[in-house]
């Protein structure tokens, strides 16, 4: 048996020391090259855990096992399930586009960007495939040094505050769940998280892990109110940066949800998932209004994401199938479309310098081919049906109205102001009469730029169209993992 | 008569050779002073060989009990012998352009190591408190070795009156445990204290005063007003050997007298140890936060560091004190590090000690700015460094012994301490250098400062064998 995931992690690593080694600041063609190699084997390296994943059982896949430090118990234990295994294969097609896109735009220490974003990818695949919780840590942690580093070299004019608010945020919560995984650590004897998911905890021990957890994951997500690290990281980091940051860290919030809170603390998330969906709420609604008035096209689009991923943890804690099946679809659809949004304000902020609406308008007149694609993934980001956006919105709002009509109500009012802001940006940077010199200077999409958005343009449709494969992939471990939800620790 | 001598052996070595350089050294002349200076490398390698070769599992006690040879004795005389080595290949260049390459300076620096050796292998409160002063009176002159500068001057008389002051703690401390147990043996009084017909109150006073003595070598909270002047005004690499090695030393110091003699009393000093413990960590992170000077800060990061490594003791478990084994070893390896880029960044007439001075080092250098950003970050705890198991290890063991507020409290302190080592990395690779003059290094320390940088990375993917090798050393050595 290959081990398929241990190649998805170690491939782009290795391949990112590579780059590092071999580019040169002056000569940086060999480390595009490589780069690219290394994206593109770390992705075909990922392609057999989808086609070959069998859809009909919750168990853990392409399982890896061996001892790591036997000292505290902790196993270099790798696996996917239904939950986890998109993602990576989602997080490999990410890498290969910022690589791709990157080609022509970064032209300073180049190397080092290459290396800084094949390293974090595998790093990211560690923690989704990740079975201990050591190992889950160690990844989780480790991805926030390249990405530091990517916000703070090659980001904008306040990179300093966003990379630094960005690392003390998410470290702060992350070393919370550290003292929690310690203390699991110590009830049960071992760092295997699965495992947890049987162990017997007290109503009160679980309200305090899942206060160090939450924290960990909702600044990760974010949500409300612990989320204002990510409009500066947004806005300061290179386009790249932002890509990957939408497209995947986000979701190792999510993800951990999933994987840990619900399954190991399942009365505590009963318990507070009143709580937990008022957040998701005031995300939806409160953040919707708030990217309404937003003049920073980057800015826009964090808050959108924000607001997004509101309907993430609010389909988690509604505790049925439809709500989390909807949840995970919407994580990847908001993978493909906030990563198409990122690179098409880069497109633009590569011929413009500026990110600011207003130094837009009738965009269109001069860039026709990116004006349609601006138009379908401006679409899909306001749940259009047909798009990807569509399924996981409908999803969620579906399992809400069984729960509670009002509820799904505040919730359905996302795909209002969703469509609100998304398209009155477009009307004022696509549409009209052309506003500037700039604009009319324009020139529309090269080679590169053009199958960058086209092959995401593809992967929306087909989600939007026919979401069958992905959800199919989904349903026996989201049912698994509803079991353990309902079933009490106390 | 030999076998008698047989746990002394690699002291008698050192002190040997240390007494043979001082007399060559007399008969050399100026140009032929790294005659020296090899010799000095070669005493101590050498020493460390033979440690390494008669490392032996059982311990061998000598001198009528008053020596330890075990396993945990060895373990750390070969770190500390192996990091001063490595501490004189980086500074060498250092002492050489600042006409500090004399034969004094490494002669203090081998009877300083040897001071450390004896503490670590000491089995009586006596035969601690003379490897203690040995050490101590060695650095105290190796501070002062760059006698015109005012603040090394300062420096030295700062340390020396308040390491005398805790010399003297320390022995008033020690003459107090004699009264209450009648011994200086260590095995007698953990006996006398585990049986309990001692006098406690003498014995608790006793602890207070040993316990100042031992916080101030260890420069915890409140006993850590010289560390920041000392470190600042020494030779950098005196500050480097006063930051590393005898952290060791510092080490046995704590686990014989507190886990060792006084074990039956741990009610007592666990207390004492929450507070020094929560002290450093807070103190030296925030105040750590307000330095401009690396060096400074670095003394400030040695305050939080100790802090945290005071955590595994808590339990005086297996589990707590393997942890701090552990803690103290790969503190050391990181710190010689960070200590080593600083020396490399200096030459003729510039001290790299501002931190401004690093400012722009990824484009001078991206090699040695990824080994100082593998510093910062074992330093702040993130994984995959070193550092993380290091702090995990210790969180651990304060979760084990039902500390979760203190483990709490430790990661939060640590969250103040990353924006600190944030910045030296956001100095290093976000900023624009201000100087851009060629790096110049020896080949020798180039080559031992990437091994000790990657070290940080290699134990970090890979910590078990020398996590296990902590818990087979205080096995064998029969604590607990």
């Amino acid at each position: 048996m290959t081990a398929y995931l241990s190649l998805a992690i170690w491939v782009p690593i290795v391949a990112g020391l590579l780059v590092l080694a071999v580019g040169r600041d002056r000569d940086p063609g060999a480390a595009r090259w490589i780069a690219l190699a290394g994206a593109v084997c770390g992705f075909v390296v990922t392609l057999p855990l989808f086609f070959h994943f069998d859809t009909t059982t919750s168990a853990m896949q392409f399982v890896e096992r061996h001892a790591w430090i036997p000292r505290f118990d902790v196993w270099y234990h790798l696996g996917v399930d239904g939950i986890s295994v998109l993602f990576v294969v989602l997080n490999a097609f990410t890498t290969l586009l910022v690589v791709w896109s990157a080609w022509e735009v970064i032209q300073t220490r180049v190397a080092q960007y290459m290396a800084a974003f094949l390293v974090m990818s595998g790093l990211i695949n560690g923690a989704f495939a990740a079975l201990d919780a050591v190992l889950f840590y160690v990844f989780f942690e480790a991805m926030l040094i390249p990405m530091y580093l990517i916000i703070g070299v090659w980001g904008g004019p306040n990179r300093v505050y966003a990379a630094v608010k960005f690392f003390l945020y998410t470290l702060l919560g992350s070393l919370l769940m550290l003292v929690a995984l310690v203390y699991l650590y110590g009830a049960s004897e071992t760092f295997a998280f699965r495992e947890w998911y049987e162990l017997p905890l007290e109503l009160s021990t679980q309200i305090l892990l899942f206060v160090a957890f939450f924290l960990a994951f909702a600044v990760k997500v974010p949500m409300w109110p612990v989320h204002t690290w990510l409009p500066d990281a947004h806005v300061e980091a290179p386009t790249g940066g932002s890509v990957v940051l939408a497209a995947i860290t986000l979701k190792i919030g999510a993800y951990g949800f999933v994987r840990f809170i619900l399954p190991i603390l399942p009365d505590a998330s009963r318990y507070l998932s009143t709580f937990v969906i008022v957040l998701s709420l005031i995300a939806v609604v409160y953040i919707g209004f708030v990217a309404l008035v937003q003049a920073d096209m980057k800015k826009l689009i964090a808050y959108s994401s924000i607001s997004h991923m509101g309907f993430v943890t609010l389909g988690f804690f509604l505790f049925n199938q439809l709500g989390t099946v909807g949840g995970l679809v919407q994580m990847l659809s908001h993978g493909f479309v906030s990563a198409a949004m990122f690179l098409c304000v880069g497109v633009l902020y590569d011929r413009v310098h500026s990110r600011r609406i207003a130094d837009y308008g009738g965009v269109v007149n001069t860039m026709p081919r990116f004006a349609a694609f601006v138009v379908l993934f401006a679409m899909a980001n306001a749940g259009l049906p047909a798009t990807s956006g569509f399924v996981g919105e409908f999803m969620v709002i579906l399992a809400a109205v069984q729960v509670n009509f009002w509820l799904a109500f505040l919730a359905g009012t996302t795909l209002v102001l969703g469509a609100a802001y998304t398209l009155w940006m477009v009307k004022r940077v696509v549409f009209g009469a052309v506003a500037n010199p700039n604009v009319a200077a324009l020139k529309d999409l090269d080679r590169r730029e053009f199958w960058l958005l086209a092959v995401l343009a593809a992967m929306v449709l087909l989600m939007g169209i026919w979401p069958k494969p992905f959800v199919d992939v989904m349903n026996a471990s989201v049912a698994d993992l509803l079991a353990h939800v309902a079933k009490s620790k106390l | 008569m030999l076998a008698t001598l047989a746990p002394v052996m690699p002291e008698i070595v050192l002190l040997s050779a240390a007494c043979a350089i001082l007399v060559i050294d007399l008969f050399l002349d100026e140009p032929r002073r790294k005659v020296s200076y090899w010799l000095a490398q070669a005493a101590l390698l050498g020493t460390a060989w033979y440690v390494l070769a008669t490392a032996h599992a059982a311990p061998a006690k000598g001198f009528g009990n008053m020596v330890v040879d075990d396993m945990l004795s060895d373990l750390l005389k070969l770190a500390a012998l192996l990091c001063v080595s490595a501490g004189l290949f980086y500074g060498r260049q250092y002492f050489a352009l600042r006409g500090l390459f004399r034969g004094e300076t490494f002669v203090l620096t081998l009877f300083a190591t040897l001071g450390m050796m004896v503490m670590i292998s000491a089995n009586s409160f006596l035969v601690l408190y003379l490897g203690l002063e040995l050490m101590s009176l060695s650095l105290y002159a190796l501070v002062a070795l760059h006698r015109t500068q005012a603040a090394a001057a300062e420096a030295a008389m700062k340390y020396f009156v308040l390491g005398a002051m805790a010399s003297g703690l320390f022995l008033y401390g020690t003459s107090m445990i004699y009264g209450a147990t009648g011994s200086f043996d260590i095995d007698a009084v953990m006996r006398a204290t585990l049986d309990g017909p001692a006098n406690r109150i003498l014995l608790v006073f006793g602890l207070v005063f040993v316990l100042s003595g031992i916080a101030f070598k260890l420069g915890a909270v409140p006993y850590h007003m010289w560390v920041p002047d000392v470190y600042h005004g020494a030779p950098t690499p005196v500050t480097l050997l006063i930051g590393t090695a005898p952290k060791l030393a510092a080490f046995a110091l704590t686990l014989r007298v507190l886990a060792g003699a006084l074990a039956g009393i741990e009610f007592d000093w666990q207390g004492m140890l929450i507070v020094l413990s929560l002290l450093s960590m807070i103190v030296g992170n925030v105040v750590a936060i307000a330095q401009s000077n690396v060096k400074r800060m670095l003394a400030y990061s040695t305050i939080a560091n100790m802090g945290y490594m005071l955590m595994g003791f808590l339990a005086a478990d297996l589990n707590g004190l393997s942890a701090a084994l552990f803690y103290a070893i790969t503190y050391v390896l990181t710190s010689l590090a960070s200590f080593g880029v600083i020396l490399l960044l200096s030459r003729e007439g510039f001290e790299c000690d501002a931190l401004d001075d690093l400012r722009g080092l990824n484009q001078r250098s991206p090699w040695w700015a990824f080994i100082m950003l593998l510093v910062m970050f074992s330093l702040a705890g993130i994984p995959p460094t070193v550092g993380f198991y290091a702090k995990f290890a210790v969180i651990e063991a304060a979760v084990n012994a039902q500390f979760v507020w203190l483990a709490v409290v430790a990661v939060l302190a640590s969250l103040v301490g990353a924006f600190y080592y944030l910045r030296v990395v956001k100095l290093m690779y976000f900023d624009e250098p201000v100087d851009r003059s060629a790096i110049e290094a020896r080949g020798d320390a180039r080559a031992i400062l990437s091994l000790n940088g990657l070290a940080l990375l290699a134990l970090g993917i890979l910590p078990q064998p020398l996590m296990g090798l902590c818990v087979v050393a205080l096995t064998q050595s029969k604590f607990l």
